[in-house]
């Protein structure tokens, strides 16, 4: 079994069953500790720009890779050719980046400055920062790297990686990385990290985005059980 | 008709010294832990003034409470579903940490190990979450203590609105009073509508308001919808909090901490028994000034053999019942009209009422310039403009405040009369409108004020609602919320659960 095989064909699943298993075991055992832990209270100053900077460069980022990665090249052919959805990929990508960049940079620098922020700053909350701002250098500089290669031929690599995994192909999914920039294999290990710290830290309050809002009255009763 | 029952309270401001004791005995059962330090479940206010956290009652600028649109229909003030989803990354409208104050304790340490000097060591303070040495100290639960601080910043009160409140500023004209404020429990919570979780609801059986500490995710857009300012974010852990309504003693009859340490018996708690269904169309009513009268028809006669036998159906038990046939609460606010909503404007149908204070009467009465109404003073000439009590309490409309203060006046006369003079003044009665019955129980209630008459609280029998009394024994009690075995119904491992907390199941009912 090479490196490769392990990084990118056992580590993955490694990934994932931590991420399902921990965030379940902590959902269940120590549901009080799940919580966005919001500290706009302590300093609200640019926390307006910076956090929705950062949040919506994210989550369209997050949104994209799901997107971009799993879908499979016969569909989307019927729509876009592999060199356009590149192209888009690496427009859209580079702008919500960038936006989250900023975003990132400025809460970085909040927690790193503001003597409240940082009196109350865990080693778990730096650890994400720290792991997010990385992974999204590596993501903008890959950016840089795809632009030697516009014909998508790695994109179509990189996808196929991410549909082998997911259709438990392990060793297929390894051999299709092997050959690309090692800017891709450091983003992609290190995003299979970031699932590895998922449960432990804050970042669990990704799951709990409250979309059913949506659907619920607004007043909620409770009603003793009667026996 | 649905009928639920609630433990609601009054606050008699009246006799309300300003001494904090109910806010220090709070403080000390519930709030004193870290990342609440610097919150007060219950504080005590001098009004006028601009309160804790500053400004709260001026909703152009904190947006709390409900709006009515032009079709009828009611929202949060903060936004509809949509824009509070929108604003969840960065809160617009919540209060930052000064608003409220930066928690600080005294370096007394020092005065103990202060090398030999020439001057008094002293303790300074220090911030709690930054560990810093603070300068300045610059805002409290109770900054603007008996008038603290200058009139041009106190007056931003909104309740001075449509009052020439300049003349308010100078000394022989100023007034004061003091307003201690907890969670009000709403009908309508704004709080409720606001949590993106779903965590924070009202409990059916008492009307109690809770936050669902493990639900919670810490969103914080509660802490904006409350109009009141009532729920804290706990910095520390993350999650918001609020004025329990000392659930655990209540539910075993007892009376909140607050009520129950208040020297000057001011406080009443007491059982109102409401109609569930009436609530959106009441909080909706047009005028902002209807609001306290369809309030008060929401609320139910206890007395009413229909009321009686329909609530039972919709589960209410007999013991509710009885105690809000001998409820003070519902005597104070529907049968006397003594006591009044805070903001009803907020159409949240607040539950805990206020009796607005009397207040000296000017010197100029003496002197013959000030009318008097037959042998009561004319109730324009107390110190307290009626208009500012009316902004607090009645949504800005002075016949209620009028009502409740020629009643008290009212019930002073007709006791001297009967006391000193030894004879029946029943004319000052038949002029607010009080039976002789009436007035002798409104004195025992507000005079005297004896602690079974101010507490009636029924135990919420909790040994019913558990089906297995015995399999609470070791059970893990109260916990912030690690949970000792485990949240959801199933185990991980596969074992069973023996969480005892969990015996008692809550079923959630969307509205």
């Amino acid at each position: 079994m090479t490196i490769n095989i392990l990084l990118f064909g056992v580590f993955p699943y490694v990934a994932m069953v931590i991420a399902v298993l921990g965030a379940w075991a902590r959902f269940d055992m120590a549901q009080y500790t799940w919580k966005a832990q919001s500290s706009q209270m302590l300093r609200t100053k640019n926390m307006r720009v910076a956090s929705n900077l950062f949040h919506i460069g994210v989550i369209f980022i997050l949104f994209g890779h799901f997107v971009g990665l799993l879908t499979p090249e016969v569909i989307y052919h019927h729509f876009i050719s592999t060199q356009a959805k590149q192209l888009l990929a690496m427009v859209s990508g580079g702008f919500f980046g960038i936006l989250c960049f900023i975003g990132l940079t400025m809460l970085i620098y909040r927690r790193l400055v503001d003597e409240r922020v940082r009196a109350n700053t865990t080693v778990s909350d730096m650890l994400v920062l720290i792991m997010l701002w990385l992974q999204l250098t590596l993501g903008l500089l890959s950016i840089v790297v795809s632009t030697h290669h516009l014909d998508g031929s790695v994109m179509v690599q990189l996808a196929n990686w991410a549909q082998s995994i997911v259709s438990l192909a392990p060793l297929k999914a390894a051999a299709y990385v092997e050959s690309v920039h090692i800017i891709y294999k450091l983003h992609i290990l290190l995003g299979l990290s970031l699932l590895v710290v998922f449960p432990f830290t804050r970042l669990v309050h990704i799951v709990s985005a409250p979309i059913w809002y949506f659907g619920r009255r607004y007043q909620v009763v409770r009603q003793k059980q009667q026996a | 008709m649905k009928i639920r029952s609630q433990v609601g309270m009054v606050l008699n401001l009246d006799k309300c010294i300003g001494c904090h004791t109910c806010s220090i005995t709070c403080k000390n059962v519930w709030t004193s832990r870290e990342g609440v330090e610097y919150a007060w479940f219950n504080n005590v206010e001098t009004k006028p003034g601009i309160g804790y956290p500053k400004e709260w009652e001026n909703q152009d600028k904190w947006h709390g409470g409900w709006k009515r649109s032009d079709n009828g229909s009611i929202r949060p003030r903060i936004g509809g579903k949509f824009r509070v989803l929108a604003n969840i990354f960065a809160n617009p409208d919540l209060p930052a940490i000064d608003d409220y104050y930066e928690p600080f304790d005294f370096d007394y340490q020092h005065l103990h190990t202060a090398p030999l000097g020439d001057h008094q060591p002293t303790a300074r303070p220090r911030s709690l979450i930054s560990g810093k040495r603070m300068e300045k100290i610059d805002w409290g639960p109770n900054w603007e203590e008996i008038l603290g601080s200058e009139f041009e910043h106190r007056s931003k009160d909104k309740n001075f609105d449509e009052v020439q409140k300049e003349i308010y500023g100078q000394y022989e004209n100023t007034f004061m009073m003091y307003l201690p404020r907890l969670c009000e429990h709403c009908l309508n919570p704004a709080c409720v509508a606001s949590c993106p979780s779903g965590a924070i609801y009202k409990r059916e059986e008492d009307g109690i308001v809770l936050i669902d500490q493990d639900k919670c995710r810490g969103w914080r857009m509660c802490v904006s919808g409350c109009p009141y300012k009532k729920i804290y974010f706990n910095w520390k852990s993350g999650k918001s909090e609020k004025c329990i309504f000392c659930y655990p003693r209540v539910e075993s009859g007892m009376p909140t901490v607050c009520a129950e340490t208040c020297v000057g018996r001011i406080r009443y708690l007491g059982v109102l028994l409401y109609d569930a269904d009436k609530i959106a169309e009441v909080a909706s009513v047009a005028s902002d000034q209807d609001l306290y009268e369809r309030q008060l028809e929401i609320f139910l006669d206890p007395n009413d053999p229909q009321v009686i036998e329909q609530a039972l159906k919709d589960g209410v038990p007999l013991s509710v019942i009885e105690a809000a046939q001998k409820s003070p609460v519902y005597k104070l606010a529907c049968d006397w009209k003594l006591a009044l909503p805070l903001h009803p404007e907020y159409r949240t149908l607040p539950m805990v009422w206020y009796v607005p204070p009397l207040s000296p009467i000017q010197h100029a009465t003496q002197e013959g310039f000030i009318g008097m109404d037959g042998v009561i003073p004319d109730v324009e000439s107390l110190r307290i403009p009626v208009k500012y009590l009316a902004n607090m309490l009645t949504a800005g409309d002075e016949r209620p405040v009028l009502l409740a203060l020629r009643r008290l006046l009212a019930m002073r006369a007709y006791k001297r009369s009967e006391q000193v003079e030894n004879q029946k003044d029943l004319e000052v009665l038949e002029k607010v409108g009080l039976t002789e019955a009436q007035v002798q129980e409104m004195y025992r209630y507000l005079a005297i004020a004896d602690y079974e008459d101010r507490y009636v609280i029924p135990t919420a029998h909790r040994e019913e609602a558990m089906s297995d009394a015995f399999a609470e024994r070791s059970g893990c009690g109260f916990t912030f919320g690690d949970g000792c075995h485990g949240s959801s119904d199933y185990n991980m491992f596969g074992g069973k659960k023996s969480n005892g907390r969990e015996k008692i199941k809550m079923i959630q009912i969307q509205e």
